[in-house]
């Protein structure tokens, strides 16, 4: 018999806690299958954020370390300097990273740093409860904007991406989705090049998702992939959005 | 030949894997998990392929897929 698709090894056999249809489930997959193909699992250091993958250290069977809310790149500046043979990646949401953690990011990125952030974007503050995260989209009803998002009174949402890649330490910036099995394949290809471009010593590396929050969206599992496919795609382009020649060779 | 193993304790059954099935084999079960969730069944089990589509939209690992070689 030949496994086609089993757990991969990177991962616990915890179950996992995520509400059903969280995008949460499939990224960690994701980063666990990378982590088991460069056979780094031995070597690999996780941060975890604060929001729903607040307990990320239970699920990823790799070495893990709990940062305040948005300091997650700083904490793995920090291990990457220590530890400089080992691979260090963290996981954050937009509510942890685009908001409270957007200085952290902007100088880890902006310094080089030899780090890979997974940075899960669904567009809403999922642990607390549905409020306005600076990714929300116009329009868009949470709890805190209950009659959408104005961009006369909230602005406009930040594409984090495109920001990041105007900085020079940044050399593999990509935005990938899960809300079908092409794009999951897809965005496993950019976690694997992100991962790489550490290995290689290139630079810092980020590969932004965009994922569902079916309870606080309101809607049911399928009804949030064709909400993320017909509201989040159009504002947020998906694709590789900065290669530097330094990468390019890579994979 | 497919065996697809359906760890039905950790299915929430969101749905995500039968929107995903090219051929629409798979269902909802009318017996609930301990969680009080309603898991996943494949209908036909001689009709799957083992594309594995289904197990890369599930979110919780409930689906794992071998394949009979030659």
């Amino acid at each position: 018999m030949k496994t086609v698709f089993s757990r991969p090894q990177a991962l616990t056999n915890k179950p996992l806690h995520y509400c059903p249809g969280c995008g949460h489930g499939i990224i960690h997959r994701l980063v666990a299958e990378v982590i088991d193909e460069l056979g780094i699992r031995e070597k690999t250091i996780g941060t975890c954020p604060v929001g729903c993958a607040v307990v990320a250290n239970e699920y990823f069977n790799v070495d893990m370390q709990q940062a305040a809310h948005g300091r997650s790149p700083a904490v793995a500046t920090g291990i990457k300097r220590v530890l400089p043979d080992r691979v260090v990646f963290t996981y954050q949401g937009d509510g942890d990273l685009a908001s409270i953690g957007m200085t952290e990011v902007v100088h880890a990125a902006a310094r080089g740093e030899l780090i890979t952030t997974i940075f899960v974007n669904n567009a809403i503050y999922g642990m607390t409860g549905g409020q306005m995260a600076p990714t929300s989209l116009l329009g868009q009803f949470t709890t805190t904007t209950p009659y959408g998002r104005k961009k006369e009174l909230q602005g406009s949402p930040i594409r984090v991406a495109e920001m990041l890649a105007t900085l020079e330490g940044a050399v593999y910036i990509a935005r990938m989705s899960v809300h079908n099995a092409t794009h999951v394949m897809r965005t496993k290809r950019a976690i694997k090049r992100a991962f790489e471009t550490q290995l290689e010593g290139k630079g810092y590396s980020l590969v932004e998702i965009l994922s569902t929050c079916p309870t606080n969206w309101g809607l049911s599992p399928v009804e949030a992939t064709k909400w993320l496919a017909d509201n989040m795609i159009p504002y947020y382009p998906l694709g590789e959005i900065k290669v530097a020649a330094a990468v390019e060779g890579i994979n | 030949m497919v065996e697809m193993i359906m760890h039905v304790e950790l299915c929430k059954g969101c749905g995500l894997c039968q929107a995903t099935c090219p051929q629409d084999l798979l269902s909802t079960s009318d017996q609930v998990n301990s969680k009080g969730f309603y898991p996943v069944v494949l209908l036909d089990k001689a009709k799957c392929t083992g594309c594995a589509l289904c197990a890369r939209m599930c979110p919780d690992l409930v689906i794992e897929i071998h394949k009979q070689t030659a």
